[in-house]
């Protein structure tokens, strides 16, 4: 009966590296293409309410009359339907992921033109 | 008869992540009885559906399951593609079954961890997991997201990946592939692994076809039934044949999702060899009206996906029939019987994903 078939598996990873990394402080690389996080070049938005309406999950609130955008990172799903149905092509979506955060910060932050 | 005593299993427990009460009617410690309770993360999709649009739901039936995100979203677009009566490039088609297959694999390596996390076998775990993350570093790499793929649409697919880029992912699969039958050798071949899973959990061939079992359930037992034999997507085109067991227990279950491992190896290596160029997407044009179910093969098993719509935005009914839920009452049938320190390990073996059953 063939007991620790995991032997050989465990000595050829003793003299290696972990395969995790220290997070915080050593980071992934990110990979081209990957939905992370959506930032607004403002000037550029004719709050057109696409965004907030088509949104899945409801983070997006936007204000035709006072001229504001905001957004909830905590809400957002990452499925870039906003930046694929932006009429403008003034939302675009960062490779890195929105860093966790200690407060849950709501409905901020609310971005208006000047 | 000894006297009896009922233990609460779940819905929080060590080695169950999943939310499912289960009492355990014990005498000594051999199970005589088990009454299910589930309904603890219901999330009420069946309501959601009438204010979203149609075409914007995708996002969320990719949502129904963190496991098995892709298949949950493909299965929706069949959908409404077949209310809709939209064709879908052949592209389109070959991409949907090269993450289909992704996925398939890693939910399988997660399965194979979590099993052996569930019988003590923690360096077991840790190995599966760290060949699951180069098979997520691939998705992540050709769709954007990790586990929550977002690739496909109605209608197509949202993304495509370049003829330079299929060939690096074969040439990682091919790593991925020896790594993968290293892991495998341990699963098939080591005693202490088949001491806990072999004769354990019998499902005879006729109860599984009775109660409704679907997936590895299904196939351990004898059935060749897979819903990939359907060919949907362009599985018609890449000649799949389904893994069968014969053993009835919890161990042909495990050799089942091995196998399935380097039968998904194949169909993506077939796919992107057999892959034709061309568009990504078919216009959808107008609102859907009439009703229909699409089927597709998940890790877990057949996933069933109803729609009905009336020529509105809005959808009328939607309701989703998740593999874990037909996998309840082959689990309650072979819970009975059994060890109280086995019940953990066949609870596994159906691959339970309760919030994606509860929707």
């Amino acid at each position: 009966m063939p007991v620790g078939k995991m032997t050989s598996t465990i000595l050829k990873t003793l003299g290696k590296k972990p395969s995790t990394r220290r997070y915080p402080s050593v980071k992934r690389t990110t990979f081209t293409g990957a939905r992370g996080k959506i930032v607004i070049d403002l000037p550029g938005c004719i709050y057109c309410g696409i965004c907030m309406r088509r949104c899945p999950a409801d983070a997006i609130v936007t204000s035709i009359k006072e001229k504001t955008w905001s957004m909830d990172h905590f809400k957002c799903v990452n499925c870039k339907s906003c930046v694929e149905l932006c009429p403008k092509k003034c939302l675009y979506m960062e490779l890195e992921q929105a860093t966790p955060s200690l407060k849950r910060t709501g409905q901020e932050p609310s971005l208006k033109n000047a | 008869m000894g006297k009896q005593t009922i233990i609460p299993f779940g819905p929080q427990h060590p080695v169950l992540p999943e939310p499912i009460h289960l009492d355990l009617v014990c005498e000594d410690e051999k199970v005589v009885d088990v009454i299910p309770k589930i309904g603890f993360v219901h999330r009420g999709l069946e309501k959601l559906i009438e204010k979203k649009e149609f075409l914007d739901f995708v996002h969320i039936a990719d949502r129904v399951c963190g496991i098995c995100s892709f298949i949950h979203g493909m299965t929706y677009c069949l959908a409404i593609e077949g209310v809709m009566n939209i064709e879908v490039p052949p592209r389109a088609q070959y991409l949907r079954v090269i993450w289909s297959e992704f996925s398939r694999i890693h939910s399988h390596l997660l399965w194979l961890g979590l099993t052996a996390d569930a019988f003590g076998f923690e360096a077991l775990f840790m190995n599966s997991w760290r060949i699951r993350e180069h098979i997520l570093d691939i998705i992540e790499e050709t769709t954007g997201g990790r586990v929550i793929f977002g690739a496909c649409k109605v209608g197509g697919v949202r993304r495509d990946i370049s003829a330079d880029k299929l060939k690096d992912v074969l040439n990682e699969l091919k790593d991925i592939e020896a790594q993968m039958h290293e892991c495998a050798d341990v699963f098939l071949k080591d005693s202490s692994v088949k001491s806990r899973l072999k004769g354990v959990g019998i499902l005879s061939k006729e109860d599984a076809y009775k109660l409704g079992a679907v997936g590895p359930m299904l196939r351990a037992s004898g059935v060749p039934y897979d819903v990939r034999m359907s060919g949907y997507a362009a599985y018609k085109e890449l000649n799949f044949i389904p893994v069968v067991e014969n053993t009835c227990d919890s161990y042909g279950r495990c050799v089942v999702r091995i196998r399935e491992l380097f039968e998904s190896c194949r169909l993506i290596r077939d796919a992107v060899a057999k892959i034709p160029d061309g568009p990504l997407e078919s216009k959808v044009v107008g609102f859907p009206k009439g009703e229909y179910f699409a089927r597709a093969e998940q890790p877990r098993g057949e996933v069933v996906y109803y729609v009905k719509a009336d020529g509105t935005k809005f959808l009328k009914r939607f309701r989703v029939r998740t593999p874990t839920f037909a996998n309840l009452p082959p689990l309650l049938k072979i819970l009975v019987g059994c060890q109280l320190a086995d019940v953990p390990i066949l609870v596994l073996t159906i691959d339970p994903c309760i919030s994606c059953a509860e929707r």
